[in-house]
């Protein structure tokens, strides 16, 4: 069901050794584990630390300061809703709690049967068509109740 | 053969411009019609998309908003041949809202396929890059110096300025970091010209590293934007594959080359020296200055850090020259500024103007006033760090100067509108718990100031010793405003103060107050 692979240090050494000669290679190392396996394990860490030759702590300082990197993989799609001010302007709140009671989950949360992950974002760039909302990569403007329940639909399936 | 225009930029694509273009796609088919559809950027009048664009010889006729449901009748009505109907909005060059403005740095924005480097070329592109080779970099820098292009980021730094110092630094291996972390809400500027022409971006990334001896760069990309992380990697490969970036550009002998590197989710990485130690792999912490960035920047070398509608603006100072830019704007603000139009507002949207028009004007008049058909009762300039203005200021002017008299910023020109069922002390411990949230923690007054200003927040709200939490208040946002280090924790009380001065009943306070503690 999940869209990522199972965590396997092989698998993340040979990811990490593909960006690793890069300048600055953290966040592309941090970013292509993300995309394999839906999160950046505590396990990766030391492997990037040794990989990189700088600290763990360094390693598990950068992971830790991104809202992006998570460490459990969330559900099989992520539907990200927009709050900052442009879409609470328009009625985001709104969507905000409408979306919570729909799915059964808070922010953050994901799904009992692990489809979706809902998670709130501070600015799509969208803001001349508030509120929006990204489902994994694709984008929803000028949302209402209406299309929110289209969109949630489209998530779940 | 007609040819039909759809844009692919994310904010006609968020109400369905893909669907849009494939039924005209598979429509053209079914009935054997000699049409080739073009996917452009935006054209930034986003309340009009989908919007479909077919040439004709009056030029370029659109139909927007447009259904992927109704794309048959519209054929039907005589679309292909530019006919009159109800979502006709006639040529789009003369269209009001469009005709009215001074496009400058968006002038192919819209118009041209953003992945054809050929199209790019027909409609001026690398016109300025091949002027700034023959000049050489001192030129480069005085002509850019004689525009008076200011940062628009938002500090509205000079950028010939910040160009020369880099210059005049000993040679070395430099950088050119391209600021295209736009984070602040309201604003879609940068994400516009990334998806909608992004080699001009990259032209004067290319021209100030021939200005400045720098001969790598990286536009430092928010991870929320993904359709222009897909459009700029293929804009980069294909100025490579056409000489344009390279060990030989354009055969002049100078070298320069650049790619794309994604932020992952921090608000406080669009601050330049937070942005310097994401891009080094560290956590975005901010950095004390001096040292600037020009002397000590990415990877401890010499470097250019600009927002991108500031290198946007280069490839045709050069091409025009710097009188040319120069000569738009008022006072000390020189050039054109995209204004975004955002929020609750009827026609959200992009307009580029000459610095000086009134926020009166671009809320009531460009952008219709609100969505929702109520009164507008703030407007929040400038993003999350930006001011809130009560109507009695809609006289102000869109210059850097006025704004900063009046208490509040321009910062990246982007303009949020509410109407009148905002509560302005939300919005005030809104911008508290943003600032706690995105604060790098570097220094006290940000990491420890905001958390408690979110308290003090919610005991205004829940009315418990008012009075005295209003002072606490505005003697912490003093606090924040001088000793932060930068300008997450530095401005966060504008937004806030702002709030409380203008809109002191949303916060149990009265007028009066405020006057007496003045």
């Amino acid at each position: 069901m999940s869209r990522h692979e199972p965590w396997t240090p092989e698998r993340a050494s040979k990811i990490i050794a593909q960006h690793q000669d890069k300048k600055g290679a953290t966040l592309p190392i941090l970013h292509a584990l993300q995309e394999v396996f839906g999160c950046v394990p505590l396990d990766a860490e030391p492997l990037i630390a040794s990989a990189l030759n700088i600290s763990r702590a360094e390693v598990h300082g950068c992971v830790t300061f991104y809202h992006d990197f998570k460490r459990e993989p969330g559900g099989r799609r992520t539907l990200k809703l927009c709050l900052a001010e442009s879409c609470q302007a328009s009625g985001g709140r709104a969507l905000e709690k409408h979306a919570c009671e729909k799915l059964g989950v808070e922010m953050g949360g994901t799904t009992a049967d692990r489809r979706v992950t809902l998670e709130p974002v501070y600015c799509l760039g969208l803001c001349h068509s508030s509120p929006a909302a990204m489902l994994d990569t694709d984008v929803y403007g000028a949302l209402d109740t209406e299309r929110l329940d289209e969109l949630l639909k489209e998530a779940q399936s | 053969m007609t040819r039909i225009y759809v844009s692919r930029d994310s904010g006609a694509l968020c109400v369905g411009a893909e669907a849009v273009a494939k039924t005209l796609r598979e429509e053209a088919k079914a009935r054997g019609l000699d049409v080739e559809i073009i996917r452009t950027g935006a054209r930034g009048m986003y309340w009009l998309e989908p919007l479909i664009e077919v040439e004709t010889d009056q030029g370029r006729v659109g139909y927007g908003p447009v259904k992927a449901s109704k794309v048959g009748d519209l054929i039907n009505s005589g679309m292909l041949e530019g006919k009159p109907h109800e979502t006709c909005i006639g040529v789009v060059d003369e269209f009001p809202w469009f005709k009215n403005q001074t496009r400058l740095t968006f002038a192919n924005c819209g118009i041209i396929d953003p992945r054809s480097i050929e199209d790019y070329r027909a409609h001026g592109g690398y016109e300025g890059l091949k002027k700034a080779i023959e000049a050489g970099p001192k030129d480069i820098v005085e002509e850019v110096l004689t525009s008076g292009l200011r940062g628009r980021g938002g500090a509205g730094f000079p950028t010939g300025i910040k160009w020369r110092t880099v210059a005049e630094t000993p040679p070395q291996q430099k950088y050119i970091v391209c600021n295209a972390d736009e984070g602040d809400s309201g604003t879609f500027a940068d994400r516009m010209v990334m998806e909608g022409d992004p080699f001009e971006l990259i032209e004067g990334m290319t021209i100030a590293g021939i200005a400045v001896g720098a001969t790598y760069g990286y536009i430092y990309l928010r991870s929320e934007y993904p359709h222009a992380f897909e459009t700029l990697k293929i804009a980069i490969e294909e100025a490579r594959k056409a000489g344009f970036l390279g060990d030989n550009i354009m055969g002049s002998g100078y070298a320069y080359d650049m790619e794309v590197r994604l932020g992952a989710g921090a608000y406080v990485c669009g601050e330049e020296t937070s942005l310097l130690d994401s891009l080094e792999g560290k956590r975005g912490e901010v950095r004390a200055k001096p040292p600037l960035p020009a002397h000590v920047g990415l990877f401890g070398q010499p470097t250019i850090i600009n927002n991108v509608l500031s290198l946007a603006a280069v490839p045709l100072i050069m091409a025009k020259g710097g009188e040319f830019y120069r000569d738009f704007g008022m006072g000390k603000s020189r050039g054109t500024m995209p204004i975004q139009l955002a929020g609750n507002i009827k026609h959200g949207g992009l307009y580029e103007t000459a610095f000086g028009i009134t926020l009166g004007e671009l809320v009531d008049e460009i952008g219709g006033g609100t969505y929702s058909g109520r009164p507008v009762r703030a407007v929040q300039v400038g993003g999350p760090l930006g001011a809130y203005f009560p109507r009695e200021k809609f006289d102000t002017p869109f210059d850097y100067e006025a704004f900063t008299a009046a208490d509040g910023l321009i910062g990246h020109g982007g303009i949020v509108v509410f109407d009148d069922t905002v509560d302005m002390a939300q919005q005030a411990r809104f911008a508290m718990e943003f600032c706690a949230v995105e604060s790098c923690g570097k220094c006290t007054p940000c990491r420890i100031g905001s958390a408690r200003g979110v308290e003090l927040m919610d005991k205004i709200m829940a009315d418990e010793d008012r009075a005295s939490n209003l002072t606490i208040l505005e003697d912490l946002c003093d606090t924040m405003k001088w000793g932060s280090l930068c300008a997450l924790g530095g401005f966060t009380p504008y937004p806030v103060l702002s709030a409380l001065t203008h809109f002191p009943e949303d916060f149990g306070a009265t007028k009066k107050r405020l006057e007496a503690a003045e």
